[in-house]
């Protein structure tokens, strides 16, 4: 199959004509360079980087998969020189700051550059993806020293990050994991545990691997108020800051998983390494939250990008799969058949993975664009707003695109029919691929809890806050707008909703549980009807305007937010009625009875 | 030395390419736009000749509308030092471009033209060997190899046969095939880089005057018919009856 190019118009229709990239720079004093020309020659040229090295490594990524031998972990083939490439040529610091050789570049564009990269190839996608959360950890709470030994060389790519969480006994709930950390006299600490699940923990790509641990320190109080964070490099940095001593860190082994085998999935022992502390002692699951944070929209953004990848491969197939006639009648007498694309079920699948796709990606960019606020802003209003938004919508962001993504890579398969069963074809691989982006960094489940419980209900007391106010803005801005009624009545039940949930949880703690799920996918349907109304709004602007991606990019983007509010929206109702129903008929049934 | 590489904006190789429904030509109507693969070849060509050391300057010059600035700014964070638009609204024919080409050649007197050996677009093959003409200098058109020893070039030519070496003296003009070398990716600094390099926007009428002469008229563009279902034949012998009957052979 060849590698069909990322649809690079989308990208910079939302970043530019939905989100007004220029003007949303000039507020925001280190990106006042940024202008729309520079951003669309940087997202032209990582496509074109990515698509002609990292896609055709695709397949293979999948059939060869990471192999372990003794404790060195081999790449699939072609990854390295990938690697190499994407750090000499720059792409590794892209935001990263220019002190420590980064390219200073707004978050946004790093965002794009994930998506793209698990657009072309998502087990790859992960490598650098883990070094951009440990720089970011290290950055918000690392000392000087460590920053001085680390920074340069994460930033560079010459080195890779890991973040080691999970144990085998814990995944969720790291309040329970025991990997000690001793202190020593020279001021470093001795680590000892192991740790599952640690994405890139091993492989063949850089020269060192910096792992940032959690761990308990002897004294520490029980459960999540007893966690540091410590780094642990696999090699000790010597004083000339080149890899030095073999550190008591090795990888046991990896693990067998559905999809994703290009990356490298290990268990990790620490059999008294040498770490380092980071930040202040026992406050490490808080620092963590730096690096899960910006995880949580990286996954999110991973989510999209499958989403794409299968709505491409299947309107290609659509277009060129000739089988049955169109139900009006032959469209293409002079072929023994039509193509697929003719049939209405058929567009049903295809509009359905464009709507969510499309939406998806305004929904986190938007988002991405608060970071960049609370990041580059010198307004403090505009920064406490940002963030509330931010705080607000990550978890949406992780949890909704993700399990979007589910359902666009299945109807992937679906339009291919038995040949999407088929490996040859790559749809299958979307699936088992972006299957584990709802399960890491905290699952649907987990967002959703932080939704409701922690967002909703603790952080703005049962009121949406700045998002209802967004909404409200572009509804009293657009009376014309042909969704606005159905936007406001929307907009209405989620405030009713979170009023009526604020009351529940009061008087029963599980009808938050019971109800959390529901509420994070109401709240998604409800930001991609907003979306969909404002980029309805752009389209219609732009064919007047004649703007830069042709009139039939414009045209379908008004049909596809007809196709969303109709066919789409209507399942927010459905989540309406669901949590609405309480938690009781979630509890009645005994555990026995199951 | 300097040299001087020419580059068109084209429609994107990858981009399957529709005619518009009235004929009058391709729609490019919000179609991803790049540099013509050959230049990008004549691009690379001419800045591994400055990484050797063997020249100083490299300048691109495009024919075109505003938006040829994009393939420009790609050129100048390839590497190239300075851009030239010679801004036209207009589709431009070859003897133009030759004729505006060498107003540029003799102002920047470069030693070197390096330059596709055709856009993909028209598929003409016929500028450089024109602007050669008109420049009155040596060409060496489909280069797959190419050296510079004391001011002269020696090129590995593909022609019908086979391969041809040739030795032309310089300033000459030389034409790119596809093996001549595999051109660079952007890397992202440059794209910064890029940005405050110089390039100089003038109408093409600057240059070539009241040059307007067209010589071709393209009254209709139409798709290419769709291939047809071809038949299995059971012998040679059927097969050579097949091709007789169609005329095919003698």
């Amino acid at each position: 199959m060849p590698v069909i190019s990322a649809n690079t118009q989308d990208i910079q229709f939302v970043a530019d004509e939905l989100l007004q990239l220029e003007k949303h720079y000039q507020q925001l004093p280190p990106c006042q360079d940024m202008d729309a020309e520079t951003f669309a020659a940087v997202v032209e040229e990582a496509n074109r980087f990515l698509l002609e090295t990292a896609g055709p490594l695709n397949r293979n990524a999948d059939e060869q998969g990471c192999t372990l031998q003794g404790d060195k972990v081999t790449t699939p083939d072609g990854f390295k020189a990938l690697y190499k490439q994407y750090c000499d040529d720059g792409w590794n610091g892209l935001d990263a700051p220019t002190e420590y050789g980064g390219q200073g570049l707004p978050y946004l564009l790093a965002v794009i550059l994930g998506e793209l990269n698990t657009y072309y190839c998502p087990a790859w996608a992960d490598y650098p993806m883990l070094g951009h959360g440990a720089r970011e950890a290290l950055t918000a709470h690392g000392s000087d020293f460590l920053k001085q030994a680390y920074m340069p060389k994460l930033t560079t790519g010459q080195w890779t990050g890991t973040m080691c969480l999970t144990e085998p006994h814990c995944g969720t709930d790291l309040g329970l994991l025991k990997t000690q950390a001793v202190p020593q006299e020279d001021g470093t600490y001795a680590i000892t545990g192991t740790k599952i699940f640690i994405t890139s923990g091993e492989h063949d790509l850089a020269e060192n691997i910096i792992h940032l641990v959690l761990a308990r320190l002897p004294d520490a109080p029980p459960g999540t108020k007893g966690i540091s964070m410590f780094v642990v490099p696999k090699f000790i940095p010597d004083e000339n800051n080149q890899p030095g001593i073999r550190n008591a860190v090795s990888c046991g082994s990896l693990e067998h998983k559905m999809g994703l085998k290009g990356s490298s999935t290990c268990v990790m022992n620490f059999d008294g390494a040498t770490g380092w502390l980071v930040g202040e002692e026992n406050r490490g699951l808080n620092h963590m939250f730096t690096m899960m944070n910006g995880a949580r929209i990286s996954t999110g953004v991973q989510g999209l990008a499958v989403s794409q990848a299968a709505y491409q491969g299947a309107v290609q197939y659509a277009r060129e799969r000739l089988q049955s006639r169109s139900l009006a009648g032959p469209k293409y007498p002079d072929k023994p058949a039509d193509p697929i694309i003719v049939h209405p079920d058929v567009r049903r699948m295809l509009l359905t993975m464009k709507a969510l796709a499309e939406g998806n990606r305004a929904l986190a960019y938007f988002t991405a664009q608060q970071i960049e606020k609370t990041r580059y802003s010198d307004d403090e209003n505009v920064r406490r707003r940002a963030a509330a938004l931010q705080a607000f919508l990550t978890p949406i962001v992780k949890a909704f695109i993700t399990e979007s993504g589910i359902e666009a890579t299945n109807l992937g398969v679906q339009v291919y029919g038995g040949h999407g069963y088929i490996r040859e074809h790559g749809m299958e691989q979307l699936i088992r691929d972006g299957r584990i982006f709802t399960l890491y960094e905290g699952t649907t489940g987990i967002q959703a809890l932080d939704l409701l419980g922690r967002k909703l209900l603790k952080m703005q007391g049962g009121q949406l806050g700045p998002i209802a106010e967004e909404i409200q803005a572009f509804i009293d801005q657009h009376p014309n707008s042909p969704y606005v009624d159905t936007l406001r009545q929307h907009l209405h039940q989620w405030q009713q909703l979170s009023q009526e949930l604020a009351a529940k949880a009061q008087q029963n703690p599980e009808e938050i549980g019971a109800a959390s799920v529901d509420f994070l996918m109401f709240s998604g349907y409800v930001l991609l009807a907003w979306l969909w109304a404002r980029m309805a709004e752009v389209a219609t602007q732009q064919l007047d305007a004649d703007g830069p991606r042709g009139k039939n990019f414009y045209r379908a983007k008004q049909k596809t937010a007809e196709f969303y509010f109709n066919r789409i929206l209507p399942r927010a109702a459905i989540h309406a009625a669901t949590l609405r129903s309480g938690a009781d008929n979630l509890m009645a049934m005994a555990e026995e009875e199951f | 030395m300097k040299i001087l590489v020419p580059i068109k904006r084209v429609v994107d190789y990858n981009v399957r390419v529709q005619v518009k429904p009235d004929g009058s030509g391709v729609a490019t109507d919000g179609v991803k736009m790049s540099i013509n693969p050959f230049d990008e070849i004549a691009i690379e060509e001419a800045l591994r000749l400055k990484e050797q050391g063997k020249a100083d300057e490299v300048v691109v010059v495009s024919i075109g509308p505003d938006e040829a600035q994009q393939q420009l700014r790609t050129a100048l964070a390839m590497g190239a030092d300075r851009a030239i638009l010679l801004q036209s609204g207009e589709a431009v024919q070859p003897l133009q471009a030759a004729n505006a080409l060498l107003k540029i050649v003799q102002e920047e007197q470069p030693e070197l033209v390096i330059m596709g050996k055709q856009a993909i677009d028209d598929d003409n093959n016929q500028t450089p060997q024109m602007l050669a003409t008109l420049w009155d200098r040596p060409q060496a058109t489909f280069v797959s190899k190419l050296s510079l020893e004391n001011n002269k070039a020696t090129a590995t030519r593909e022609v019908d046969a086979g391969l041809e070496t040739i030795e032309v003296e310089l300033p000459a003009v030389i034409s790119t095939d596809l093996r001549l070398n595999e051109p660079r990716f952007v890397k992202l600094p440059d794209i910064m880089k890029a940005k405050r390099k110089p390039l100089e926007t003038r109408p093409l009428s600057d240059v070539t005057g009241d040059f307007s002469e067209q010589e071709l008229t393209i009254t209709q563009y139409e798709a290419p018919q769709p291939r047809q279902k071809g038949v299995m034949v059971e012998s040679v012998d059927e097969l050579i009856t097949l091709l007789k009957e169609k005329g095919l052979v003698a």
